[in-house]
């Protein structure tokens, strides 16, 4: 197999509008996500200083509402989701030996319905009655009663779930078609196989939350009573349907972390990966397990006893595929001859905040106990633990991890390594005393809170400050990269092992124009 | 760009794509000013479709005309069958999202709302049902009277629309063994057979609605019954009007002499949806209108 080459290569901005190269396309969406990252953030900064002290100091109560719904809705569809799909723009055809995505215009497709998605949602924030104040879980009938605001948000869920859904798509199309020669399932490197299945859990999900999305829209306005008991619906039919999507919408946001993990931690111990059959099915696990566990997200609604069991046990059957994911990676390490650059600190750092993440699971998953801690600070430090501790370290990790090859130039080591431990130290500053607030009993969701509860949350805010101000070393070490710097090898680190390094760093336009052979 | 078979085809830079975005975007922001009764809504909602359409004519187009010249291999190929078949399979889930609702609701929400009588004395959740304040179901057949609905029977046009529907599974798959066996007639036949069976469904689904709105008091507002049901249906007969457009492009690519027997993804995916809104109405069928 070899591949074409374009005859065509627009320069200036109709390379970018019109481009089918993936990675031009990746580089897209990891721009367009830290755009999203940069306004999401500004919103979460909005929220701790608000949360400074109690009482009403900035915002009005409505705003501040608006402020947490967006900033969740920006930072996963906007930010994270993007990102990763950029991620795996970039490196799944090098990792696998293909020239390009398999289906590279709809690839350019599903990048450019984001932009305009995104538009709708921030739009919403500057309509009359404001943006979606019901939390980013749009539950009825705070989303039925909102205003116009409100439909501007549904309907940019609707066009990010498009753009979920074509990227995915391409993706398992490229997955499975395009790999060379020799490369056999079970010889894929691990971000392709964590992202196959991520891709599988997308297409899965996503429709099912434009079916809640669709129920919304027509209960608000054309009379319907999907979530209206007087019209025989039932608002707690909403949460079943969203959390469906919404628990493989966890994973979704994590398994490529998963991968790039398991990528990045052999490279720096020297090491092969320890397991790795195990890893694939630990993953495939996880995803099948995330479809049976959404009612734990909603123990206080008032199921029946035998759903409450049973949403409790398969919660905790997960801590099972994600314990052999942890052991193999210590496992990997064990004896290795290891060494601590920047993308292996993030690793490292990732599986370490994400283990703080994963046992506050556990406790949440226990329903008894989560009756305690249901909408309490405990879930937000819980997911911030798992959704920044591991989603954005995994972020973090393979941008620097991939960032020589991308560019062909090494960045600044010290200050990647100043980023890690400001943004560690910032990042536990921030979350660890919501725990202690949570438990304590302080509600999420709230502009203002009891008196008893200030001193944790001056410590979170300073947290929060100190974390987005340390982001812009990242900014500054990622454009000295992409501008100049010491020349990367095609390796670029001594224990890389994968297709991506063998090509030349910076890589061609089209990776592999010719199909290389894998024994 | 090469038409070499060997190759794996990497298409040109392509304008389609985006213009196609800022359609979805015109139409998605006609549609919010619509239903909060904006009067720009329309005229959006008018021009985002205009550029959709516009741009699956030209995109599709361009696809065509690169499939007959030839410039697709056989991988190619196989990453088009992977990408229909996911996305069609994205199409299940979406539909899975309204039966699950309706087998929440039957089995479990309605009839707790109707268990405890502090709640709303009187009122026991059977299905069909329009919620404890909405119209009273009387037996499907019977002419309701005010404050009454009538639920759609079963065996009266959707037992003829589950035999049309089935029909058309077979003429469009005889279709495809004439265009195996190079039979252009067969081929062209059995689309014709298949487009006009298609057609025939939609009628008679419309057919139905009017009288579900006109005489059975049934409506999209009857409580959650009418919801499930036109919302089921209705994304159903949706599908099928998408589907029956498709089946008369490749009816007309295959006039036009298109497709060979070795090479006829178009008509392949076509086909595949075909069957899954087929599927899918078996489903609406027994779990809509029979129990």
């Amino acid at each position: 197999m070899s591949a074409d080459h374009h005859a065509e290569h627009p320069t200036g901005i109709s390379r970018w509008l019109f481009t089918t190269n993936h990675k031009d396309i990746g580089t897209l969406y990891l721009v367009f996500s830290f755009i999203m990252a940069i306004v999401g953030g500004v919103m979460s900064l909005v929220i701790r200083s608000e949360l400074w002290q109690p009482g009403l100091q900035l915002v009005e109560p409505n705003f501040f509402n608006q402020m947490t719904t967006v900033h969740a809705l920006v930072m996963i569809f906007g930010f994270a989701m993007p990102a990763f799909v950029g991620l795996a723009n970039w490196m799944i055809p090098m990792m696998i030996g293909a020239p390009d995505m398999a289906l590279p215009r709809m690839n350019n497709w599903s990048f450019w319905i984001l932009p305009f998605a995104a538009t709708l949602l921030i739009l919403s924030l500057f309509m009359p009655g404001g943006g979606p104040a019901g939390g980013w879980t749009i539950y009825p009938p705070l989303s039925v009663q909102g205003g116009i605001g409100v439909d501007f948000t549904l309907l940019a869920i609707h066009m990010l779930g498009i753009s979920s859904i074509l990227g995915s798509i391409n993706i398992i199309a490229t997955v499975l078609n395009m790999r060379a020669p020799g490369m056999t399932l079970m010889k894929m490197p691990m971000f392709a196989w964590t992202w196959l299945i991520t891709a599988f859990l997308l297409i899965a999900a996503m429709p099912v939350l434009a079916g809640a999305v669709t129920m919304l829209i027509t209960d608000r306005h054309f009379g319907t009573h999907f979530f209206d008991a007087a019209g025989g619906g039932d608002p707690v039919l909403f949460q079943h349907v969203f959390w469906f999507f919404g628990h493989p919408e966890v994973y979704i946001l994590v398994l490529p972390a998963f991968g790039v993990f398991s990528q990045i931690i052999p490279t720096f111990s020297r090491k092969p990966l320890f397991g790795y059959a195990s890893m694939v099915y630990a993953t495939a696990s996880i995803a099948f397990l995330s479809f049976i566990v959404w009612a734990h997200h909603m123990y206080t609604v008032g199921m029946p006893m035998a759903g409450e069991l049973f949403f409790m046990y398969s919660t905790m059957l997960i801590a099972v595929p994600t314990g052999v994911k942890i052991f193999n990676w210590v496992s990997t390490m064990w004896r290795g001859s290891m060494t601590f650059e920047t993308p292996m600190l993030w690793a490292l750092g990732g599986v370490f905040t994400f283990a703080v993440g994963g046992f506050s699971g556990l406790m949440l998953a226990i329903t008894p106990a989560d009756f305690q801690y249901q909408d309490t600070y405990f879930v937000v430090a819980h997911f911030h633990y798992v959704i920044f501790g591991a989603t954005i370290y995994g972020l973090f990790a393979a941008i620097y991890y991939w960032l020589p090859k991308w560019t062909g130039h090494l960045y600044n080591e010290t200050l990647g390594k100043w980023h890690f431990w400001l943004t560690t130290i910032g990042f536990n500053l921030t979350f660890f005393p919501q725990h202690f607030l949570g438990l304590a009993g302080m509600p999420r969701r709230i502009p203002d809170y009891a008196l008893q509860f200030t001193e944790f949350n001056r410590w979170s805010t300073i947290g929060a400050f100190f974390t987005i101000i340390s982001q812009l070393i990242f900014f500054y070490i990622a454009i000295r990269a992409m501008k100049g710097g010491a020349k990367a090898t095609d390796q670029v680190w001594e224990g890389a092992d994968g297709l991506e390094w063998t090509l030349s760093s910076p890589p061609p336009y089209h990776s592999f124009a010719v199909a290389p052979k894998v024994k | 760009m090469s038409t070499a078979n060997s190759h794996y085809y990497l298409p040109n830079p392509s304008p389609w794509p985006i213009i196609t975005s800022a359609g979805l975007f015109a139409l998605a922001l006609g549609f919010i000013l619509l239903m909060n009764n904006v009067s720009a809504g329309p005229w959006f909602m008018l021009a985002g479709t205009a550029i959709i359409v516009y741009m699956m004519i030209r995109w599709f187009g361009q696809v065509i005309g690169e499939s007959e010249s030839g410039t697709y291999n056989a991988q190619v190929d196989r990453s088009f069958r992977w990408g229909m078949a996911w996305f069609i399979f994205s199409e299940v889930m979406f539909f899975a999202a309204f039966f699950g609702a309706l087998f929440y609701v039957r089995q479990f929400s309605a009839q707790w709302i109707g268990a405890d009588d502090l709640l709303w004395p009187g009122y026991d959740g059977t299905w069909p049902t329009a919620g404890p304040k909405g119209l009273i179901p009387v037996p499907a057949g019977t002419i309701p009277g005010a404050n009454q609905f009538s639920p759609m029977g079963a065996w009266g046009i959707p037992a003829i629309n589950t035999l049309i529907l089935l029909s058309s599974g077979a003429t469009v798959t005889w279709a495809h063994w004439g265009l195996l066996k190079d039979n252009r007639a067969q081929l062209i036949t059995g689309l014709f057979l298949t487009v006009a069976l298609g057609m025939t469904f939609i009628a008679l689904q419309a057919f139905e609605y009017v009288h579900a709105y006109t005489e059975l008091g049934l409506t999209l507002k009857t409580g959650v019954y009418g919801a499930t049901f036109f919302m089921l249906t209705g994304f159903h007969g949706f599908h099928v009007t998408m589907g029956t457009i498709m089946l008369m492009v490749i009816l007309g690519r295959a006039i036009a002499g298109h497709f060979r027997a070795d090479h006829h993804f178009g008509f392949e995916a076509v086909a595949w949806y075909w069957h899954f809104v087929d599927v899918v109405w078996l489903g609406l069928f027994i779990f809509v209108y029979w129990l």
